[in-house]
Formats: structure tokens, sequence, C-alpha cells
């Protein structure tokens, strides 16, 4: 296991696909903890960044850096996705596959499956099929197997995207518990809602920029730029 | 009509008295393409998933060619395989021209691309569904080829049973390299075109109507049998 602390360095991150530039030139740092929520509008690259981060979509050029090994990083990361990814099996087995694939020990797996199972209130759905559940059902499950393997960085691509109000809660409760217990989150959104409850600090992107970031108390009081402004006054900025 | 009239009567009369040589010809029948099903299935079902996950060169004209085999003539199949096993042939020395074993052979070599395209096929979508996952969870290829034969394991079983249609009904192949002999390699599509040859249509449509039934019999058994899980999508 990973016990370093795990910070990430962009260094002019570039996307380009089919001849247009889709992200960048993206220069940042992330520090190793805290509660970072990117935020932009749609098609402002905020999945694209996200995914980059976590070594799924491949830069065009430019370098991301780990503080760790690369190896490591890849196992320490968890990632939820927008629409969350059911495999077509039961409540349990979609918590245990992450820990099988690792090979851990099936009394240990079936130890955690309970404990999580519990966590995200779905311990009387263990055996029924995981494509049956709710909207919310499901991205609590999505968020709870990204979780099982105690990931150190934590990406979520807009987790409550299609929640109403008692699931949103629901994970944004498993989300602050787990920031709490030393888990990096990582979180796109466009909801400023959630952003304020939860970010520590904010990257806000547009057009596939980095055009401010900063803290969260920084960002909400005193923006630096005209469309983070606007952005934040609910303008609809493109 | 008549004929056909006959026909059933002499397949009720043979399924009635349970008559010796039908029921060796008919268990033959299924061992050879029940065999050739298991060994193909060995083969085809994890190739078949490899192709639908791997990015490779030549991937595109691999499918190709993959579709194209699942048109092989099987009189040339049987052939080829004759001349391979001949005593004269590379493999003459195995003794196994004229025997289920090399029934089998030309068997596994006319299904195994059909099932492998048919997985191919049905992977590709749940590959989509899945990969995103599966790579965020840095999974190693066979644990992604397994995951999906677990989870696609409904559409192999359609795969599988196209293949076992495809061999049980066969009889070029099996014809040219077993040989039709009686009480050694004779099986039910052979007979049938034996009893035709000779004019004793009745037991020759007699015969037909047990392999349909035979064909039906483990469609609906392996059916029955898999379905562990009875909810929609799976």
């Amino acid at each position: 296991m990973v016990t370093q602390q795990m910070s990430v360095t962009l260094k002019q991150a570039v996307i380009t696909r089919r001849g247009t530039r889709t992200l960048g030139p993206i220069n940042m740092t992330l520090a190793a903890t805290g509660f970072t929520i990117v935020l932009g509008p749609n098609g402002s690259g905020k999945t694209s960044l996200l995914k980059v981060l976590h070594g799924v979509e491949r830069l065009s050029s430019g370098l991301v850096t780990w503080s760790v090994a690369d190896v490591d990083a890849r196992q320490a990361q968890a990632y939820v996705f927008q629409k969350p990814i059911m495999l077509r099996r039961s409540v349990r087995q979609n918590l245990a596959y992450p820990l099988q694939l690792r090979k851990f020990h099936k009394s240990q797996i079936n130890a955690c499956v309970e404990d999580w199972a519990e966590r995200i209130n779905l311990q009387d759905a263990l055996n029924r099929p995981a494509t049956r559940l709710s909207g919310g059902e499901q991205q609590k499950l999505a968020l709870a197997r990204a979780l099982i393997r105690d990931p150190k960085v934590l990406f979520l691509d807009e987790p409550c995207a299609n929640l109403d109000g008692r699931s949103t809660r629901e994970i944004e409760t498993l989300l602050r518990d787990s920031c709490a217990s030393g888990t990096r989150i990582i979180m796109a959104t466009h909801d400023l809602g959630q952003a304020r409850r939860l970010a520590s600090d904010i990257v806000f992107l547009l057009d596939g920029n980095v055009r401010e970031q900063s803290t969260a108390k920084d960002f909400f009081d005193a923006q630096q730029t005209v469309e983070a402004r606007a952005f934040l006054n609910g303008d609809i900025i493109e | 009509m008549n004929e056909i009239w006959a026909g059933i009567q002499a397949a009720f009369r043979l399924i009635m008295t349970l008559d010796a040589d039908l029921v060796e010809i008919t268990l033959r029948s299924l061992q050879v393409s029940l065999s050739a099903l298991v060994i193909a299935s060995i083969f085809a079902l994890p190739f078949g998933t490899w192709l639908a996950l791997s990015r490779f060169r030549f991937r595109r004209t691999a499918i190709a060619s993959l579709n194209a085999l699942m048109g092989l003539p099987p009189v040339v199949v049987g052939l080829i395989v004759y001349l391979l096993l001949s005593r004269s042939g590379p493999f003459g020395v195995l003794g196994l021209l004229f025997t289920p074993t090399a029934m089998i052979i030309a068997q596994v070599i006319i299904i195994t691309p059909l099932i492998a395209s048919i997985t191919h096929q049905a992977m590709r979508e749940l590959w989509a569904e899945y990969h995103d996952l599966l790579i965020s969870l840095n999974s190693t290829k066979s644990q992604r080829i397994l995951t999906l034969i677990r989870d696609g394991r409904r559409t192999l079983l359609t795969a599988a049973l196209a293949g076992f249609g495809r061999a049980i009904g066969e009889v070029g192949a099996i014809m040219i390299v077993g040989g039709n002999i009686d009480n050694a390699t004779r099986v039910l599509t052979t007979a049938i075109a034996l009893e035709t040859g000779k004019g004793d249509f009745a037991l020759a449509l007699g015969l037909g109507f047990v392999l349909i039934m035979l064909a039906l019999l483990v469609n609906i058994s392996i059916h029955a049998l898999s379905r562990t899980e009875r909810e929609g999508r799976w």
C-alpha cells in the first residue's frame, strides 16, 4: 500500500482530438490533502481533466506527475462516473469485485462488503441485481465500490447530477466522512451549492483552461476573474 | 403426403420401441456434436472475448476473416481433414480416419469460427458498457476477459447453441471423414442421407424427426439448466 502523501502536478498538459484542442495547456499542482471541486460549465473540460489525472485518458502532450511512482499512483486511486456503471451482478458481487481483482481473502471481502452495505444503507438489498436499483442507490453503490479499496485519491465526475435531494445528501455525507478520514477527493460539478458545501479549494475551468485556482473561501468571496464572477452570479457563460 | 405420414409413423414406432440402432445412432450424434461443441467453446469463447477488447494492428482484418470463416463449406473442411488424417497424410500414423474422433475434429473446425464470431459481437456491446469501470479498476487483461465471459454468459449460451445447431445438422464433413460406417461412425444425418439414397423415405423421415426433436430437446434443457438468474438483463 502507498503510505506516502500523493500530490500531483500537471505540466503543459494538452489534449487534442481531431485537430481541436479540448483541454489545456494546463499547469497546476494539486496538494496531497483536501477536497477539490472542479467547477465549470458543460464542455469546459472537467471530465477530461479528471480522466487525465486518473490516467485513463492520454495526453497529446505534456506531463502528469504524481509524487509517487506511477504504478503505485494507479493502485491508490478510484473513480466514480457520472452515470454509474453497474456490473450485471448482485449488489454483493458489485461491492466485492474490486477486492476480488486484488485477490483479497474471502472472509476479508465479506467483512468489507457487509460493512459498506450498511454504510450505504443497502444491507437488505445485497442479493438483488444491481441493475435493478434506483438511480440514487446505484450511485451510492458505485461510490461504495470505489471506496471499498480505501483509495488515497478519489475522483468523482458529477456524482449527483441526476439525483434528488436526499440521495445527494447521503452521498455528500459519505464524501465528507471519507475526506475526514484522509482520502484526497477531486470532484467535478456544476452545482454551486454543492461546491460551497464541500470544497476546500476550487479549480475553475473554462474552455479547457484553468481560469482560477484558489481556496474555496477566496473563490466565493473574492473572485479574480470576470468569468468566475459571472459563473457565480448564475449568468450563462460560454 | 403419404411419405410424410409414413415418416411420422416410422418415427413414432422407432422411438416407442426404443429401436437399438436408433438409440446407438442418436447417442453417437450427441457424443460427436457435444464433444465438438465443448472443445470449440474452450477456444472460441475466450478468443471472441479477447478480440472484442483488444486493439491491435490487424484487428479489422482478423474480424473480417473470422466472419468469412463462419461460412466455411463443410465439404471442403471434410476433404482437408480427410487428406490430413488419411494414411498418406501428415497425421496418418494416428489412424484417426473413419473414427468419431475425426468427425469431432472436422466439426470443431466448422463451428469454432461461428461461436467466436457471435461471441465477439455480443461481447463488444458488454465491453462498451464495462470499459471505463474495468480500466479504472486497473484490472489485468485476463481479469477483463473472465469478467466479460461471466457477465455475458447468457449471450455466450446463444453462441454455443448456434454452434451446436450447426454441428448436429451437419452432414458433408462427417460423411467424408467418418465414412458412415454402421456401428462405428454412423450418425443421424449420415443415416438420413443413406436411407434417402436407398429410397426408404419413411425411415429417413423418421430419423429426421428424431433429429429435430433432439436439437429442440438439447436447446430447451440447456436453457432450463443455465437459468440460474431469472432477472431481465443478465
